[in-house]
């Protein structure tokens, strides 16, 4: 009896999903249909019926205006997911055009993408890291030359191009180098025996790690006499995928540099690895003082390495401005607050960085999917036009993100307020060079986690240095033949 | 009612059909055209022949993953199916609290891989760490790690057919075995063993073909560190196929060799264990 029961429970559940799947669209169907029938009955005087009805459809039928198409925005960026979510539909309830968000999780956005845009409902807007990015994509990215966002760019250089045509457009210039706690920093420059007398004297390898050195060899003299619970000078290098990008790169983006700048070039197919002492001795320093053991590293996160450095645990954590969000973020509950903190230049040892500013650039180009349709091309131009004009779509930008924009719409007052922004512009207005974002030449993804498994190894003590840099020479010359053949 | 089953029998069948081709037909004669061309979309594709065949063949990574995964597979296929055997002979002794045992036991088939691998990650890194080490030490960490994990996961699976096989055992066979003498050891080998092989078959069958297709669990506990000595074939296709751009055709050939050599390797294994199978 008891069988028979169970049986007859499946057999109805079952069914009961099948009828469901089969019959999904049919009732849609219905339901649009009667929201029609009502539509012509109110003749479209009641908006907010007409909007429920909007919402019990599936979407589909459910744009407003006649004609107009929608935009689907595939974004980049997981910290800025619900500030784009709360603009995206501040614009429908403006314009009723419908603005749809997903955003990749960390660092599988070219994944989503691929199979994003292989869709039917596929995306009207994404994103391209750069050159490299680009040629994987350009097929997709539609000329934006004669858009308005491109006229409204203060500069040729933040225009991403294919030949002739404009193919992305910059929407936020980004900053990084060395977060550091500007009260921890201060406490120690006030000790007996301080290496130096005040932050502003860091200007060289040489004194930050000799900084560095010497509050790991104090921490218990320091945490004693302030009241801190520092753990280590330069918080986690953690090498977990949510984390290594760090290191394999953007600190990997000084050697480039220089050698770029050496050789007057701003991309190869065979990188010498001339400043690779350099960017040894910096990974040594962040491994060594630092707030945990070097065997530990493959396992820190992210997160963790921000919550260090947010605790108050670490003096030093290499990051960019995009952390400002976080940090200062409440819900964090961190110690650390806007006005302790500063950027640094990361200084790799190399002559003449006192001249040296922070790494700035753009890896976030926008692109309009070139295969969509010509009206939801133009939903999503209008779109984004709206986003850097309107007051909602500024405010959001510069305020709720805090991003720093390339367009001139922006100079009447949306300046983001990030600490770390203004920090680039006093290294800037102080006369020293900003180290320019040579990382999008790498030629693969794999290119980069050659190197930081060859670099997690080095620091668990499994590997050689040479390793590392077999890894970076020649892996840049293989990966460059294997992507370009 | 023969009758009516032949009449309705394209009715029952269809929505199985149909989801069958869509989810899986097309999707497979898709890849299979797909690994002779050069791609960034699926929907964009350009035709380039045996290109990338000759590029996968070329990868040493790929011979490194197949080695490390036949390794893997041989390990965890004897240990998986030992320990569940083992297991489903103390759970059918009719100790107290059976029922509750099989339950626990099961229960780790229910967690999707990916959480397994990050929940078992924290685990053995937390052991680990007491030597100031990580799973990402070197590739035998990993390579254990591996084995305990999947272990894990898949004896409760295993052990449920195996019980199901022995309490199928006909009592009268063993007490027969029993009145002639034979003691545990004889009983186990010459009734028992025999009498589960079709239970064998399907188990030695999904933990051959479930360890050497093994993706998720991969992904999470190691992703393949340190410098891919941990990848197994599914995670080197799917790092072929995203991290260099140009290199989805070529990810895309190794996923039709990949194919090929589970659907060999399942079906000689097969071959094999029926054989020793008996009547009843």
């Amino acid at each position: 009896m008891k069988r028979k029961l169970v049986s007859l429970l499946m057999v109805t559940a079952m069914s009961a999903a099948m009828l469901a799947g089969c019959g999904g669209d049919d009732s849609k169907q219905d339901a649009n249909q009667g929201g029609t029938d009502q539509k012509e009955e109110n003749a479209g005087d009641n908006q907010e019926e007409q909007k429920e009805e909007e919402d019990a459809g599936d979407g589909e039928e459910a744009k407003a205006p006649e004609g107009s198409g929608s935009v689907y925005y595939l974004n980049f960026k997981p910290e800025q997911n619900d500030d784009w979510q709360a603009l995206a539909a501040a614009y429908t309830e403006e314009t009723g055009v419908e603005v749809t968000v997903i955003t990749a999780a960390d660092g599988t956005y070219e994944q989503t993408l691929k199979s994003e845009i292989a869709k039917t409902e596929a995306p009207t807007l994404f994103q391209v890291n750069g050159p490299v990015g680009l040629a994987n994509w350009k097929e997709y990215c539609a000329d934006l030359s004669g858009s308005e966002i491109y006229s409204h760019l203060t500069s040729e250089d933040y225009a991403l191009k294919d030949g002739d045509s404009v193919a992305g457009i910059a929407y936020v210039l980004e900053t990084y180098g060395i977060i550091y706690n500007k009260k921890i920093l201060n406490d120690y420059c006030s000790m007996e025996n301080a290496v130096v007398a005040s932050a502003e004297e860091i200007n060289s390898f040489e004194k930050l790690k000799a900084v560095a050195d010497d509050i790991q060899s104090r921490l218990d003299e320091i945490n004693e006499q302030f009241g801190y619970e520092l753990k280590g000078a330069f918080s986690s290098a953690g090498m977990d995928g949510s984390s290594d990008w760090r290191f394999k790169t953007h600190l990997a983006n000084l050697p480039i540099y220089y050698e770029y700048k050496d050789k007057g070039i701003n991309s190869t197919d065979a990188i010498e690895g001339t400043y690779l002492d350099n960017y040894k001795q910096m990974w040594d320093l962040y491994i060594t003082d630092s707030t945990c053991e070097p065997g530990m590293l493959s396992s820190k996160t992210g997160d963790e390495s921000e919550a260090e450095f947010g605790m108050e645990e670490a003096v030093f954590f290499q990051n960019g401005t995009w952390e400002y969000g976080n940090l200062t973020n409440p819900d964090n509950g961190y110690m650390v607050t806007a006005e302790d903190m500063g950027m640094m230049p990361i200084y790799i040892g190399v002559e003449g960085e006192e001249n040296q500013g922070l790494c700035t650039g753009s890896e976030n180009y926008w692109c309009v999917n070139s295969q969509a349709s010509p009206e939801d091309q133009q939903a999503t131009l209008d779109f984004l036009n709206w986003v850097i004009t309107s007051d909602t779509g500024r405010d959001a930008m510069a305020n709720k993100m805090g991003f720093t924009t390339p367009f001139d719409t922006f100079a009447d007052g949306y300046v983001a307020d990030n600490c770390f922004i203004q920090d680039d512009a006093a290294y800037t207005a102080a006369g020293k060079t900003p180290v320019t974002w040579n990382f999008s030449t790498i030629p693969s993804e794999n290119w980069k986690n050659g190197v930081g498994s060859a670099l997690m190894e080095y620091a668990q003590g499994t590997g050689e240095w040479d390793a590392v840099v077999s890894a970076f020479v020649d892996g840049w010359a293989s990966e460059y033949q294997a992507t370009n053949e | 009612m023969e009758k009516s089953i032949k009449k309705y029998f394209p009715i029952f069948a269809l929505p199985t059909v149909v989801a069958f081709t869509l989810g899986f037909i097309v999707p497979f004669l898709m890849g299979i055209y797909l690994s002779f061309c050069e791609f960034t979309t699926v929907t964009n594709a350009k035709f380039v022949g045996l290109k990338n065949f000759a590029r996968a063949f070329g990868d040493p990574t790929f011979l490194h993953a197949l080695v490390f995964t036949a390794l893997f597979t041989i390990v965890s296929v004897i240990t998986i199916n030992v320990l569940a055997f083992a297991i489903a002979m103390l759970l059918t002794k009719g100790i107290k609290g059976t029922n509750l045992f099989r339950t626990v036991f099961f229960m780790p088939n229910l967690i999707g891989g990916i959480v397994l691998g990050y929940i078992w990650q924290i685990l053995l890194n937390g052991i680990l760490a007491t030597f100031g080490r990580t799973l990402t030490y070197s590739s035998s960490y990993g390579f254990w790690g591996l084995v305990i994990l999947m272990s894990w996961q898949q004896v409760g699976y295993m052990m449920i057919i195996y019980i199901a096989g022995i309490q199928n055992i006909p009592g009268e066979l063993i007490e027969a075995a029993r009145i002639d003498g034979a003691n545990g050891r004889q009983l186990l080998r010459s009734v028992t063993i025999p009498m589960v092989m079709p239970s064998v078959t399907i188990c030695t069958f999904l933990t051959l073909t479930n360890s050497f297709k093994l993706f998720d669990q991969n992904l999470a506990l190691t992703a393949g560190e340190p410098s891919n000595s941990t990848q197994m074939l599914a995670l080197n296709i799917f790092d072929t196929f995203y991290t260099r751009n140009g290199w989805e055709g070529v990810g895309q050939a190794k996923a039709v060799i990949f194919f090929v050599l589970v659907a060999v390797i399942a079906v000689a294994q097969n071959v094999i264990t029926r054989s020793k199978e008996v009547q009843q």
